[in-house]
């Protein structure tokens, strides 16, 4: 199993690869599609198999024989494991959407190579065991998401993918200057490594490093007060990218990174805690203002992703904190299953919610929900899909969005933050309220100036639809199950912080 | 003398970010963008730098563990070219929208580029 971890990260970028070559051979052209589909089944397959096995690491390159220590670490646990089953299967459906949605676009076949490229990038995000090795994966998703963000170059996309692109580039230099200053320290870029080195070689450097990374980290995962090109470069992208965009890679190279950082590297500690929890809380409260009084459906869903992204991170700040106090681990961990949940949840129900606005945008011409009006009769699926969508993110039960902000608002009251938990309620209804103005508007009422003429969209675009429409509904249901084979071994992973970090490592020196 | 050096890459930074932050003109900000990648990049081999260390090339009398008394650091010099080559990619990415987003809007100030509102 040791030899296929590595395949997760080749498998696209070859695929990427190839689909350039067959692209410019004629005939072959038409390959392209099947290719990318193929390559990222294989990997949802593969990411699901990998959960019955136990945590891997593998040292590509392997340099010093077998055994040794030298070369790029790629770790497979519990919680690498939980996000390669997200970003393949936000992965599977947005690409499935796209045979249908691209065909307005020309050169395909350069969106699949750069989504390929993006897609194997983010699971290279999350296997890194290596601080450089997670910089550079960043990177390559970060570009090829530019370039995907500007896909239409009309002129709204180009300014949005260039602010996006400014931001990101600054951001990515602060977190290589965080992973710098971690090298001068420890004289190490191996996570597990710097993790033990760390707390005998602090000193006010370690203070820099701690900013530079959670600060590029809050970036890349358009923390409020750092969000400012999120609302503009997810709408402007086409919707199947919006959904990756927006479903996992703020995710991958936003959240999880920072998870990661935090516990199995700078260690959960009271400062970086309250870093996270303050970041979370005002994220949460900021999106979602914002939110409730846009009139763009598309922008409507990215500030509701700043929102959503914030319990998130609020969840897992509540966890380190609970760590960091000595308190009991059992709280932590529910703190932290709160938050890895609702994590899933969002990859599944904002994915949902972005590909439906793409085909209302597709077949009824606008994104203004003003505009809009009837399509419940005019594009039944579409508008059913999308009702779910918006009751899982409202958080109406028995969809997933219900459970998850549930364990953390339980989560946030056994940790001691009452306030924060009455907040996140409050939040909830905001949510609510403002998914309930899309229904009115869109799905409801008279027929508006532009959807009348709307018919449904194609097969491929609902069948992807209806997917995550069922995923959004049997995660709400099976939570005991997927927490027990899912969650669970993801929380632990980070729970174990140092200890579970050591062992990864010294497991396999000679 | 060796604090000068590091104070020096720090203003290095700070220029990059004042040319970001401050300047209005697409083709600066990219420059500005260009100057903290090259900051961060001097910092890293300023990390695996030694006084009047030698390449890390191992001659043939010495061993590993010799050479690693008095050679320079090299791993820092691998990273710093993996970053140079991510920094050529977001150059060749940034110069080109700059170019599409002249043809569209006919103008490289930014406060005329604004059609999204916030």
């Amino acid at each position: 199993m040791n030899a296929l971890v590595p395949l997760f990260v080749a498998v696209p970028l070859g695929a990427a690869f190839v689909i350039v070559a067959l692209a410019h051979a004629g005939g072959l052209k038409r390959l392209t599609g099947p290719l990318a589909v193929a390559a990222v089944v294989y990997n949802l397959v593969a990411a699901v198999i990998f959960l019955g096995v136990g945590d891997l690491s593998v040292f590509v390159g392997g340099w010093g024989g077998p055994g040794k220590t030298l070369g790029i670490e790629m770790v497979c646990d519990g919680l690498a494991k939980l996000l390669l089953v997200t970003i393949n299967l936000v992965a599977l459906v947005s690409i499935v959407y796209a045979r249908g949605y691209m065909r307005r676009f020309t050169r395909v076949w350069l969106f699949e190579a750069l989504f390929l490229l993006m897609t194997g990038a983010m699971n290279g995000v999350v296997l890194a065991g290596d601080l450089f090795n997670l910089f550079v994966f960043l990177e390559i998703a970060a570009i090829a998401s530019y370039a995907l963000v500007g896909f239409g170059c009309e002129a709204e996309e180009l300014e949005a993918a260039f602010k996006y692109l400014v931001l990101g580039a600054v951001g990515s230099a602060f977190i290589l200057l965080g992973v710098t200053v971690l090298y001068s320290l420890t004289g190490h870029l191996n996570m597990a490594k710097v993790a033990q080195l760390l707390p005998a070689a602090a000193g006010p450097a370690t203070m820099l490093a701690a900013a530079s990374l959670l600060g590029g980290l809050a970036l890349k995962a358009a923390m409020v007060p750092f969000h400012a090109w999120l609302p503009d470069a997810h709408p402007s992208a086409p919707a199947p990218i919006s959904a990756m965009l927006s479903g996992v890679l703020i995710k991958a190279s936003g959240v999880y990174a920072l998870a990661r950082i935090v516990f199995n590297v700078l260690g959960p500690s009271h400062p970086y805690a309250t870093i996270l929890m303050v970041l979370g809380t005002l994220s949460m409260v900021v999106g979602v203002l914002l939110a409730i009084g846009q009139w763009d459906f598309k922008r409507l869903l990215a500030y509701h992703s700043i929102s959503q992204m914030g319990y998130v991170v609020l969840a897992l700040g509540a966890g380190a904190g609970v760590v960091a106090a000595g308190g009991e681990r059992a709280i932590a961990a529910l703190c932290i299953f709160g938050g890895l949940f609702h994590l899933f949840n969002h990859a599944a129900f904002k994915s949902l919610l972005f590909l439906s606005s793409g085909s209302i945008e597709q077949q009824a011409g606008t994104r203004l929900l003003k505009e809009m009006g009837g399509l419940s009769r005019r594009m039944p699926a579409t508008s059913f899909c999308c009702r779910i969508g918006a009751l899982s993110i409202a958080g109406v039960p028995p969809f997933n969005g219900f459970f998850s902000k549930l364990v953390i608002i339980v989560a946030l009251m056994l940790s001691g933050h009452p306030v924060l938990a009455v907040v996140a309620v409050g939040v909830a209804l905001m949510t609510l309220l403002s998914f309930v103005k899309v229904q009115r508007y869109a799905l409801e009422g008279a027929p508006g100036a532009r959807s009348a003429e709307a018919t449904e969209a194609p097969a491929s675009m609902v069948v992807a639809m209806a997917s995550l429409a069922v995923v959004c509904l049997v995660a709400g249901l099976a939570m005991v199950l997927l927490r027990d084979h899912l969650f669970t071994p993801a929380g632990d992973a980070l729970l174990r912080g140092f200890e579970g970090a050591k062992d990864l490592v010294t497991g396999a020196m000679p | 003398m060796s604090m000068a050096i590091y104070l020096l890459t720090f203003g290095l930074l700070i220029v990059g970010i004042y040319a970001v932050v401050a300047k209005k003109n697409v083709v600066k900000i990219i420059v500005g963008v260009l100057i903290i990648d090259y900051a961060v990049n001097l910092l890293l081999v300023l990390v695996g730098y030694r006084t009047g260390g030698q390449a890390p090339i191992q001659a043939a009398d010495e061993t590993a563990a010799q050479m690693a008394t008095v050679a320079v650091d090299p791993l820092p010099q691998a990273m710093v070219l993996t970053s140079i080559v991510i920094g050529l990619a977001l150059t060749a990415l940034m110069v080109a929208m700059a170019i599409r987003l002249h043809e569209k809007y006919g103008t490289f100030d930014m406060d005329r580029i604004r059609q999204l509102r916030g």
